[in-house]
């Protein structure tokens, strides 16, 4: 499985990438891996406000259905309104055509809070 | 846990696996929507060893048999299966399950959810009252389902029986890839084609007949299925999985098996569920498909277009298939008709959402 250094991760399975105070959000390859086939990825937050660890959306693979958490602290953006018509991408390239939220983030100090690579490899191990 | 006999081909072929049933199964293998694509176009190889057997035989097995399930196993001829369930004291199902006629009036085999074994062996245990020598085959019986419009061409050349042109819900013994007492069945749960084969797992069945298969199938491309295209497989054409649309407290003909409820003969709780034929049931199972975006689940909640509650989705998921939403659910009678607006709670939104006729596809 793969998990790119130049993100951070969450027990939650969702990677953070962040370039100044704008993070994209995704969910990890290990995560795609356990839900399977996604069908769905179901985001009403745009404009929201939230903390970390808040349920930004929801993503349904064909048998299961999970919930999102907010990484850190922050305003939801946008949504990556590609996923709309083509939800596989989470499945096929998770850390670039499967993200999903664009965030500006309250504390981007934040960020480097959260596990880096070979935590979150160690995690799901 | 415990294993089936194909339990290690499952982890060595890369399945994803987890327990069902108090076994060790395999839910996915190149993923739900591949597996159900390949048995829907093609032919896919499902392990359901987990499934239990048992046999029935004597003079009065035929009569136990017609006490305790609900369609009537009279009608049976050698070579013969039939779809029924065992419905409980209050008219509410007990399990589901296929009733084999082996021979006419001596031997049954009965095949039931691997979760119910001992609930249905109890059961019917219970009822046996004409001392019916009674088999719980199910530990020492391999059961492999091989699926979908190109599982029989592919199987043909393993055996002498004529699988090609063998009827839906008929079955013969043979021997299959040489393999000696095999049991082929026209059936499944997939609504694909194909066949199920049951075996003793001695010397090597198992791992020879699996063998056998995937070598016959290599050309056509079959494929290993887990349990979650079975359960996708399923629902497109709307059978029952028991625990979800189907319980110890649903009625056969809230379920839409009245076709398998026959009221020529007497069994349990004849006398509750003819008065649900006579007098109307208040919530039937339906069938529907979503309108707006959203996928319905096991026991979210439906209502109609003012938010009062009118029943529950039993089961539900995005159709590989069709590539809609659909779902089963109960609801109450008045809005069980065709193209019925219903409403499901989807996270605290509700979706609409129309009844439509099943099978889905």
């Amino acid at each position: 499985m793969n998990f790119p250094e130049n993100l951070r991760y969450t027990k939650d399975h969702e990677w953070i990438s962040l370039e100044g105070n704008v993070a994209t959000i995704g969910i990890t390859d290990f995560a795609q891996r356990e839900l399977g086939d996604i069908v769905y990825v179901d985001i009403n937050t745009v404009g929201k406000a939230l903390n970390a660890e808040e349920v930004f959306g929801t993503v349904e693979a064909v048998k299961t259905v999970s919930d999102l958490f907010l990484p850190v602290a922050g305003t939801i953006t946008e949504v990556n309104s590609a996923l709309n018509d083509a939800p596989e991408a989470v499945n096929t390239d998770p850390y670039g055509a499967g993200w999903m939220v664009k965030v500006t983030v309250n504390n981007p100090a934040d960020v480097e809070q959260l596990l880096d690579a070979a935590a979150y490899s160690a995690l799901v191990a | 846990m415990k294993a089936t006999p194909f339990t290690g081909k499952h982890i060595a072929l890369g399945a994803k696996m987890a327990e069902f049933a108090g076994y060790n199964m395999p839910i996915s293998y190149s993923g739900i929507n591949d597996e159900h694509a390949a048995v829907r176009n093609n032919a896919g190889v499902f392990d359901v060893s987990h499934m239990g057997e048992f046999v029935l035989k004597g003079e009065g097995a035929l009569d136990l048999i017609q006490r305790v399930t609900s369609n009537d196993a009279s009608k049976l001829t050698n070579g013969k299966a039939q779809y029924s369930c065992l419905p409980n004291e209050q008219g509410g199902i007990v399990d589901d399950l296929l009733v084999y006629c082996i021979e006419e009036n001596k031997v049954y085999m009965l095949v039931v959810n691997a979760s119910n074994i001992e609930k249905d062996w109890n059961w019917i245990q219970k009822h046996n009252t004409g001392n019916v020598e009674m088999h719980n085959i199910s530990d020492k019986t391999c059961l492999l389902a091989i699926q979908g419009p190109n599982a029989t061409k592919i199987l043909q050349p393993l055996t002498e029986i004529d699988v090609l042109n063998m009827k839906y819900y008929t079955f013969a013994k043979g021997v299959f890839a040489g393999v000696e007492n095999v049991l082929v069945s026209a059936t499944g749960y997939t609504g694909a084609g194909g066949v199920e084969i049951y075996f003793e797992d001695k010397d090597g069945a198992a791992d020879k007949i699996w063998d056998a298969i995937f070598e016959a199938g290599k050309a056509a491309g079959i494929k290993p299925i887990g349990l979650g295209a079975r359960d996708t497989l399923r629902l497109e054409k709307g059978f029952c999985l028991y625990g979800n649309d189907i319980d110890d407290t649903t009625s056969p003909l809230e379920a839409g098996l009245g076709w398998i409820t026959k009221f020529s003969k007497d069994f349990t709780a004849r006398t509750i569920i003819e008065q649900q034929k006579n007098n109307g049931v208040e919530r039937k199972l339906v069938g529907f498909e979503m309108i707006d975006r959203g996928i319905p689940r096991h026991d979210y909640k439906i209502k109609d277009a003012d938010g009062n509650e009118i029943g529950k989705v039993t089961s539900g998921t995005q159709s590989p298939s069709l590539q809609k939403a659909i779902g089963l659910g109960y609801v109450a009678t008045a809005f069980a008709a065709f193209d019925s607006e219903i409403y499901v709670e989807v996270r605290d939104k509700l979706l609409k959402a129309k009844v439509v006729k099943i099978p889905f596809l």
